[in-house]
């Protein structure tokens, strides 16, 4: 894809959402909103995928950032959302800060149990500390002002979304320069051979501590988003299982590109909300299937597949090539 | 005096079982490096086919050692049928290929399983205690315990030394061998992979089920055990050094002690007791107590 056709899918893309916004039904906007918070959360996985790490734990940021906008919403009465969500993410990105100190030394299965460890302990926390987080009962939120203002239930739904949809907009943004940056190549060569980065000159440890930084605070991002949309938070939300979600949804995704991973996490998410509906007691059947196969046969995700199907049409005929 | 004996009776008690759980997640990825999520599911099946099958001996039978047995079978054959199953149908096309993949298709096979344990077993909890009150109580240290404890005490060092005489003394023990050190030369030298591979794994698996058939009577069988047992097996697996039996061995001695000082003295630390012993050993020895020795690839 060049520049040009980039931008104007882009902004085809923010325009079909914008419309959305408008014309959802309510229960469908609630959805879109959270598949959008989750979608910072694997977007950050990504970024540490395209290193060759996989983090079991990501569920650990995306909860200590839920817990700390609902402690300064609830002890402060912090009532803005753009405060509540800086006050989040600082808090996941200092969390990250010493994590990622303890685990930026480590690769493959041993980062991804260290930090699964991590997140395990933290929902020990949560769950113990029953004065402070209501245990697993969780804490309720009360519906956040936006930019001062307090908006009715109908129309705040919808100003969520858009909140969402403008952070989203501005991370994407981000990451996709970030991706191409020398930074980005820099971890695609990490996963490629890391010795020979070392050897180049660069410091890999540096590298994959600041990929790690980055991812959690987009996991604190999504956090902090998602509870203004839930109003709910329990412990469960650092659970070693939502970490896995998301690393399926990242992997389904595939680490190619940025916009796969909002198409995958809004897919996963009404694959979920259905196969709850229509097969209650088998939904996790219906995902791993669907993850064993896309494993199997598209390593590198749904991403993957469509731009082998692009190249296939290009090659062809020379028809497709003059259209793109 | 009394309460150390007490404590130290309670971590070793704790430790076999741990160790009975987490010997196969070692076993699994000493020869085949692939860290298998679904291990919990193995130890599930274990438990729900011990359950079923004491709950239907107990109302035949009131003969204790045979319930034990019909344990031991159930977690055999458990072990044997899934584990098989698991390998050939699934595993081995991701042979050779990422270590990501190979995690994520073993976490696909825990989320299907899941869900295939609900259908089959329904979700009402199954109740096989028999064995356990059966068999009567034991004093130390002042303390009441089941002597049903013994029982697993003695499985899990059974499973230790037979473990180790299997791999250290026989002659498919040493093939393993071959093929933990080097897989391709193995092959070249004519050792059959895919034979070595189906044993371990299933080997594994029978161990991860026995872990869950002996666990069966003191708990009720419920959806949703594999999920703790996973994580605490990673955890002692790691301490101990992924592979080594040793160190699994090592591992959970250690984890037990620290688990159960901590529920004497500290009761609010005991969930993070497990962590906190693996983030600390994996900060001083990176590649836990008993590492496996890795070639650095240029």
């Amino acid at each position: 894809m060049n520049r040009t056709s980039q931008q104007t899918t882009l902004i085809v893309l923010l325009g079909f959402m914008v419309v959305l916004g408008f014309i959802l039904p309510d229960w469908m906007r609630y959805l879109f909103t959270v598949a959008l918070c989750k979608a910072f959360v694997v977007l950050g996985i990504v970024i540490l995928l395209r290193a060759g790490l996989v983090s079991f734990g990501h569920a650990l940021f995306f909860a200590a950032a839920a817990y700390s906008v609902a402690f300064s919403a609830n002890l402060w009465g912090i009532r803005e959302a753009l405060v509540l969500i800086i006050l989040g993410v600082l808090a996941s990105l200092a969390l990250a800060a010493i994590i990622g100190l303890l685990v930026a030394g480590y690769r493959e299965i041993f980062f991804a149990m260290l930090t699964l460890a991590f997140s395990m302990a933290f929902f020990g926390v949560l769950v113990k500390a029953y004065k402070f987080t209501g245990g697993t009962d969780g804490l309720h939120i009360p519906s956040p002002t936006i930019l001062g203002l307090q908006f009715s239930p109908e129309i705040s739904s919808i100003a969520k979304y858009f909140l969402t949809l403008f952070c989203l907009l501005i991370v994407v943004y981000l990451i996709n320069r970030l991706v191409n940056s020398p930074f980005g190549y820099t971890l695609r060569a990490v996963k490629e051979n890391e010795i020979r980065v070392s050897y180049m000159g660069c410091s890999v440890r540096k590298a994959v501590y600041l990929a790690f930084l980055i991812s959690g605070g987009l996991a604190g991002l999504g956090g902090s988003l998602i509870t203004f949309d839930v109003g709910h938070i329990d412990p469960y939300l650092s659970y070693w299982t939502t970490s896995g979600e998301f690393v399926f949804v990242a992997l389904l995704s595939g680490t190619g590109n940025v916009f796969a991973c909002l198409g995958g996490s809004v897919f996963v998410e009404f694959i979920k909300t259905y196969a709850f509906k229509y097969a209650p007691y088998t939904w996790q059947m219906v995902l791993g299937g669907i993850m064993l196969v896309v494993i199997l046969f598209s390593p590198g995700g749904l991403w993957a597949l469509y731009e082998n199907l692009r190249r296939r049409m290009k090659m062809g005929g020379k028809k497709f090539d003059a259209i793109t | 005096m009394n309460n150390i004996l007490v404590i130290m009776a309670d971590g070793v008690l704790f430790a076999s079982w741990l160790f009975l759980v987490a010997v196969g997640l070692t076993l699994i990825y000493g020869v085949m490096r692939i860290l298998n999520i679904a291990h919990g599911s193995l130890y599930t099946i274990g438990a729900y086919t011990g359950a079923v099958f004491v709950i239907a001996y107990c109302q035949k039978s009131n003969w204790l050692p045979g319930s034990y047995l019909v344990l031991l079978g159930a977690a055999i054959l458990a072990g044997l049928i899934l584990g098989t199953i698991m390998e050939r149908g699934v595993l081995r096309w991701f042979y050779g290929k990422e270590v990501v993949l190979q995690l994520l298709s073993t976490y696909a096979i825990f989320l299907i399983l899941e869900d295939v344990y609900k259908l089959v077993f329904g979700v009402k909890p199954y109740y096989a205690y028999k064995p356990l009150l059966g068999a009567g109580n034991f004093i130390i240290g002042g303390v009441n315990y089941p002597r049903y404890y013994l029982i697993l005490f003695f499985m899990a060092v059974l499973a230790g030394i037979l473990l180790w005489l299997f791999i250290n003394k026989t002659r498919f023990g040493k093939l393993v061998l071959a093929v933990i050190h080097d897989p391709e030369i193995s092959l070249a030298m004519g050792i059959k992979i895919d034979r070595v591979y189906i044993v371990a794994f299933s080997l594994g698996a029978i161990l991860a089920a026995l872990g869950g058939a002996f666990t069966a009577p003191m708990i009720a069988v419920v959806p949703g055990l594999a999920v703790e047992v996973i994580v605490i097996s990673f955890a002692v697996v790691i301490i101990g050094g992924l592979g080594s039996f040793v160190g699994a061995g090592l591992g959970a001695l250690i984890v037990g002690l620290v688990r159960s000082f901590a529920v004497h003295y500290v009761p609010a630390l005991e969930l993070f007791t497990v962590y906190f012993v693996m983030a600390a050993v994996l900060l001083i020895r990176p590649q836990g107590l008993f590492p496996t020795k890795e070639v650095r690839k240029i």
